[in-house]
């Protein structure tokens, strides 16, 4: 019955797709149609190229007739600005799909005297609006008109009834505004008479330029509310919701290895997940990278198109250093299995190596990827800017079921955890594994466990690896007195044993010889008291026979 | 251009005024402007009325947005009031009309 009631109850608001990657998916479909939308920012934040897209995805996808009125930009320099974009304004033009009109006061020109409307206006883009039937129309940017014109009385007045006049005449309008001191409009005017708000920004921190674009206000409609980062690149403006508003991908149940030996049995089920996630963390040194080649190696052996982000090493480097031990990843580019990106993470912002990602991914529809690492993308960006950044990275890759590995370089500290990347992704990722150096007499061990896998049993025990010519090798858990040893210890604790072992093979050896020895003097003893009783035997038939012999001689005498 | 002065007596005036249909403030400028061209020119003076909810192209081609807009084209420089032109004295003055 609920269900039902719901439903009764949804009515869609009208709206105009926007065209713009994403936008459409924050406003819940694009802008009010029929109604004036204001676009308002400082100056180079992408006021006129989002409009401008607006009209043109209007015309190109959903065959909507466009008018726009510049104030500021010649039609000519306009066409110019976007064709780099891939937008021919000049066909759309010709097809009468869209009229540009530049409209010019210039303040020097023009005397005032007396009384004025602006008939002029509204008769010119009534014109161009019936002309080509248009129902899109962009305004860029009317407040230039309060730069030519003085009565700013009459203005004010004007440009209330132009949006009553868009409104009446039923066009879907983008009117853009510059950014004011208090207000969002230099004028605080147009803010309070549009219907929909859009505050577009360009903030610089630490050297690192950002746009973001957010809905102030969109009436009778609901909205995303957050700052959404934007970008404009070679096709235009894309939008990055912060999060998809959906957690609904469909998950696999195949289990891929992870190509180490040893690392594999530590996962009960053998393996990662196909598109999960793993974040493998430690210190510096501790064979993230190995690993991460490794799985890389792994996928691309069972021809899984893979990717490689590195933000520390070249392609070249990272294959040398591979090869070193026993890893062949040159193979797999010549196949075309496998692709490595090196780029320093300083080379642009947080947005445009999202972007990056995503055209590659786009483009090489990889099932694997591999960024290492992550913790590298912090000295782009705040943490709070990586951690939405990296969110909508994952739910990017989820939605793809692409198998991800980061890793993550931890700074050493006392607590040895949470760093600030596995702060910022740990909650996010389905396993965690981490490398830890393992200090102690003199030496340094490498120890590898897993601190969670989502979904699945696993290893409690931190177990040693070591990296040899043949390549990575788990070692067997060897348990001494006081827990797991490791290297050194671990020989020596095995050279004890086999001393021990030794020694007790001796003592058993030495034991039989004593029991041997007492057998031999328990025998001899033997030997000895049936020797004494045999001579005492020997001595009594003697006496025996003496007596006898007495006896009968005895008996003899008293015969005779 | 330095001669334009001396061609003002000589050639007259020629002004085209942009307004809309019977609009109040067209209504005014119209008259206003008959009657400044009556007293100063006399009828040494050529007038071009554009009504631009009929004739919108022109709007166009003169670059209009306020109405109603005067523009004189002859002579030299050419100038572009807007407004009901009631306000005498600086039509007078732009117009470089004083007599």
């Amino acid at each position: 019955m609920a269900y039902k009631k719901t439903k009764s109850q949804q009515f869609i608001f009208p709206k105009s797709p926007t065209g713009i990657d994403g936008l459409d998916e924050i406003t819940n479909g694009g802008f009010p149609k029929g109604r004036p939308t204001l676009i308002c920012g400082g100056a180079g934040c992408g006021k006129t190229l989002l409009s401008m897209q607006f009209l043109i995805k209007g015309i190109t996808e959903h065959n909507e007739p466009g008018v726009f009125m510049s104030f500021e930009e010649p039609s000519d320099d306009l066409t110019l600005n976007v064709k780099s974009l891939g937008f021919d304004i000049e066909k759309l033009k010709a097809d009468k799909k869209l009229i540009v009109d530049h409209v010019r006061v210039e303040r020097s020109e023009i005397e005032e005297a007396g009384e004025y409307d602006l008939d002029g206006l509204f008769i010119r883009l009534g014109h161009a609006i019936d002309s080509i039937k248009a129902t899109r129309v962009v305004l860029d940017t009317i407040e230039s008109l309060f730069g030519g014109l003085d009565n700013q009385a009459i203005l004010r007045a004007e440009l209330r009834r132009l949006f009553h006049w868009l409104k009446a005449k039923g066009v879907t309008a983008i009117v853009t505004g510059e950014r004011g001191e208090a207000t969002l409009t230099r004028q605080g005017l147009e803010e309070y008479v549009s219907d929909c708000v859009i505050v577009l920004d360009h903030r610089v921190i630490d050297q690192v330029s950002t746009r973001r674009l957010r809905i102030v206000k969109y009436r009778g409609s609901t909205h995303g509310t957050n700052e959404y980062p934007f970008l404009i690149d070679a096709d235009g403006i894309s939008v990055l919701p912060i999060t998809s508003l959906k957690l609904d991908n469909d998950v696999s149940s195949d289990i891929i290895s992870t190509g180490v030996p040893g690392l594999d049995e530590m996962f009960h089920s053998g393996g990662f997940y196909r598109g999960s996630n793993t974040l493998i963390s430690g210190t510096a040194g501790t064979a993230k990278t190995t690993i991460a080649s490794y799985f890389a190696n792994e996928q691309c052996n069972k021809n899984e198109k893979t990717i490689y982000f590195a933000f520390e090493e070249s392609p070249q480097q990272l294959i040398r250093n591979m090869k070193s031990i026993g890893v062949d990843l040159e193979k797999h580019i010549k196949k075309g299995t496998l692709q490595i990106h090196s780029s320093r993470p300083s080379l642009n912002g947080l947005e445009l190596h999202l972007l990056t990602l995503r055209k590659l991914i786009k483009e090489f529809q990889p099932t694997t990827i591999i960024i290492d690492p992550i913790s590298n993308l912090i000295t782009v960006g705040s943490q709070d800017e990586v951690r939405s950044m990296l969110v909508r990275l994952i739910d990017m890759l989820k939605a793809n079921n692409i198998t991800v590995l980061f890793t993550s370089l931890n700074k050493r500290t006392d607590k040895f955890r949470p760093d600030l990347a596995e702060e910022s992704v740990s909650s996010l990722v389905d396993i965690w594994i981490t490398v830890r150096d393992m200090e102690g007499i003199g030496e340094r061990n490498r120890g590898i466990f897993i601190v969670k896998a989502r979904g699945m049993g696993h290893s409690n025990q931190v177990r040693e690896f070591v990296i040899t010519d043949q390549g990575m090798e788990l070692l067997d858990v060897e348990l001494g007195p006081k827990g797991i040893l490791t290297g050194s210890e671990r020989q020596s604790h095995r050279i004890e044993k086999k001393m021990s072992d030794m020694k007790h093979q001796n003592e058993i050896i030495r034991k039989d010889r004593e029991i041997e020895r007492k057998r031999k003097a328990l025998e001899a003893n033997i030997e000895a008291l049936r020797n004494e009783f045999e001579s005492a035997e020997e001595e009594l038939n003697i006496l025996k026979a003496t007596e006898e012999l007495y006896a009968k001689l005895t008996s003899k005498k008293k015969k005779e | 251009m330095d001669n334009s002065a001396d061609e003002t007596s000589t050639a007259g005036h020629k002004f085209i005024l942009f307004v809309t249909g019977m609009s109040v403030k067209s209504g005014h400028a119209i008259e206003n402007l008959r009657r400044i061209c009556d007293k100063y020119l006399q009828n040494n003076y050529e007038l071009e009325i554009v009504d631009i909810s009929r004739d919108s192209e022109k709007a166009l081609v003169h670059q209009i947005v306020a109405i109603p807009t005067l523009i004189k084209t002859h002579p030299a420089p050419r100038r572009i009031i807007i407004g009901d032109l009631s306000d005498n004295e600086k039509v007078l003055k732009i117009l470089n009309l004083s007599e």
